[in-house]
């Protein structure tokens, strides 16, 4: 819970939060518009090219030229388009990249015995727009909503290629969804809270959840992350080869850019979700510093740093990987990504309980991976035995 | 590593941007210009004789072989006391519309007279369709057998009048020499930037004696 709202709400409380929201606001869009063109600089550079160099120093300016003149054109709309559906998907999507990055921590002082909050204006705070009470489920319930705006915008543009694009997104992002949460549960038994303020206080000094939770809830996250994204390798949704532009086919100029828009910006959010929960969001030595320094330009600079890593990471893959097919993009998500997440989870929860009852740890450690490594066995059996029993419909069949 | 291996590719030619793994491979166009291949087809010119006369006379075979229907021409008598070109007609109008043009060289390739050919200009971008469809007056050569710069055309970027107006080729001899048909090469010109004859394409020579065909780039 913010510090700021827990007392008596008045003028002044309101004109910081309002100064909060203005400042994320315009924070996310100038970050956006640099991720659009960091994401191009370094795919050219990656590709033996040199990517946009005309608008303005090093063509950091050709994402505003970009925006201005799809500001410019013409908003089209197709003819069998059902009108109000297909006008609010745009805003569908855009809206909740902005409201997942309210419950990001991006500085703050979490050295010792410190937890974040800062003092702006005389009164106590924490470094970002909201604190909610349910924390990390507004991004998971957030992520959901995004769906929606994909799936609208493809079924009411009454277009085959953004139909087949929604379709693809909707059970890609359902079923990475559940990959995704059961990463993010098992960060939450290592925190014991929903609060991202919290669950950061609880990475400072070095415990990261990276490690504190094994490691493998975050490549989970990761691989399920960027599924969530649509970005390459998991871009199926809009795969130019084969669907055009796939959801987003029938929209031009402003809702187009609001769709162009809201993907960078939930990498960027991901990139920052990835860093709050497993690695320590602002939090870092302090070096003894105290007061503003410590508070903004420390914690500011921390994240940043961190940031930065995963928005290279995200482009990375993106210039690496090729595209999988669909089935392969299903196999990996429910045959191997789930599985993993629950087991790892069940794994820690045990180990969990297990120290807060003074059980054997190794004991219970040992018990759990046995466990494990039997139901991952059970699994395999069954898929083989699933495979194995279509190939003999298939081949053995009349047919 | 199998799986990693990709990401290894990648990350060396992003860290090695500076040295010769990453070398970029992107010229930057308007300062940069691609060294042109020796047969470009670019925007046509009508060439002209020594003494200043018109080589076109209007026979329309151009026009006929035109696969895009881009050439309108119309040819007329000459006047006997002040003839435009040599022999009875020549070409009263001359049209090419660059909206259809495919620039496929067969126009070149049927005239009898040498008349068209095409240079290596491609950098012209007109606001008006008028100035799609390039006029006998603009298409001519003038006094020292060189094109014409219109108001939309660019010549600064690499383009030579002089080097990269003459060339032209035919696919079969132009003497009709059976011997010499299907070989590619150049023939000898009459216009500006005389280029001599290459293999295959001098006519009354048996073809063991043609000259070599001069070994160039962009064949």
């Amino acid at each position: 819970m913010d510090p700021l709202l827990s007392g008596d709400v008045g003028l002044a409380e309101i004109l910081i939060v309002l100064l909060k929201v203005v400042v994320a606001f315009a924070a996310l869009l100038i970050g956006v518009m640099l991720m659009v063109w960091f994401e191009r600089k370094l795919v050219a550079d990656m590709q033996n090219r040199l990517g946009p160099n005309r608008a303005g120093p090093f063509g950091v300016l050709q994402t505003l030229a970009d925006g201005i003149k799809l500001f410019f054109k013409e908003e089209l709309s197709p003819q069998n388009a059902d009108p109000f559906v297909y006008r609010l998907a745009p805003y569908l999507s855009l809206i909740p990249a902005f409201l997942v990055f309210a419950v990001v921590p991006i500085a703050g002082n979490f050295s010792g015995d410190n937890d974040g909050v800062v003092t702006m204006f005389g009164h106590e705070t924490l470094m970002q727009v909201a604190d909610p009470q349910i924390g990390i489920l507004l991004v998971l319930a957030m992520s959901s909503v995004a769906v929606y705006g994909i799936m609208l915008a493809g079924w009411s543009s009454g277009s085959k290629y953004p139909l087949l694009g929604s379709v693809r997104a909707t059970s890609q992002m359902v079923s990475y969804e559940a990959a995704l949460g059961l990463s993010v549960a098992t960060v939450l038994i290592v925190a014991g809270s929903l609060s991202t303020n919290l669950i950061v206080d609880g990475q400072a000094g070095g415990r990261w959840n990276l490690w504190m939770t094994g490691l493998v809830p975050f490549v989970v996250f990761l691989i399920a992350g960027t599924a969530e994204l649509n970005r390459p390798p998991f871009d199926l949704v809009e795969a130019e080869q084969e669907l055009v532009g796939g959801f987003h086919t029938e929209y031009t100029a402003l809702r187009f850019a609001m769709f162009f828009l809201a993907e960078f910006m939930n990498t960027v959010t991901m990139s920052a979700i990835i860093v709050t929960l497993f690695f320590g969001g602002p939090s870092g030595p302090s070096f003894g510093l105290d007061g503003w320094f410590a508070d903004y330009v420390l914690g500011f600079g921390y994240f940043f740093a961190k940031l930065l890593v995963f928005l290279f990471v995200f482009v990375w893959f993106r210039a690496t990987l090729p595209r999988l097919r669909y089935d392969q993009l299903m196999d990996l998500g429910w045959k191997l990504l789930i599985p993993l997440a629950l087991g790892w989870f069940l794994v820690v929860a045990a180990v969990k309980v297990a120290i807060d009852t003074t059980w054997n740890v190794a004991v219970v450690l040992g018990v759990a991976a046995a466990g494990l490594l039997l139901g991952g066995m059970l699994l395999k059996l069954a898929i083989r035995s699933g495979s194995e029993h279509r190939t003999d419909e298939f081949v053995g069949g009349d047919r | 590593m199998g799986y990693l291996d990709g990401f290894k590719v990648t990350l060396r030619k992003w860290a090695g941007v500076h040295t010769d793994t990453g070398r970029r491979l992107t010229m930057e166009y308007p300062e940069e210009v691609r060294p042109k291949p020796e047969r470009f087809h670019g925007r046509h010119v009508l060439n002209r004789y020594d003494d200043g006369m018109e080589k076109c006379i209007g026979c329309e075979l151009c026009a006929g072989v035109c696969p895009a229907n881009c050439i309108y021409v119309r040819g007329a008598d000459n006047d006997p006391d002040d003839p435009t070109s040599p022999g009875e007609r020549f070409g009263y109008v001359y049209e090419i519309n660059y909206l259809r043009c495919i620039h496929c060289d067969l126009c070149v390739e049927a005239c009898p007279t040498e008349a068209i050919t095409e240079s290596k200009l491609f950098e012209f971008a007109f606001t008006d369709r008028n100035d799609a469809i390039y006029t006998k007056a603009e298409l001519v050569v003038d006094d020292d057998g060189r094109p014409q710069q219109l108001p939309w055309e660019n010549w600064s970027g690499g383009f030579d009048p002089a080097a990269d107006t003459s060339g032209w080729m035919r696919a079969t001899s132009p003497s009709g020499n059976a011997e010499f048909e299907g070989l590619v090469a150049w023939a000898t010109e009459l216009g500006y930037g005389t280029r001599d004859a290459e293999l295959g394409q001098v006519a009354d020579v048996p073809a063991d004696e043609q000259p070599e065909t001069p070994d160039e780039g962009g064949h």
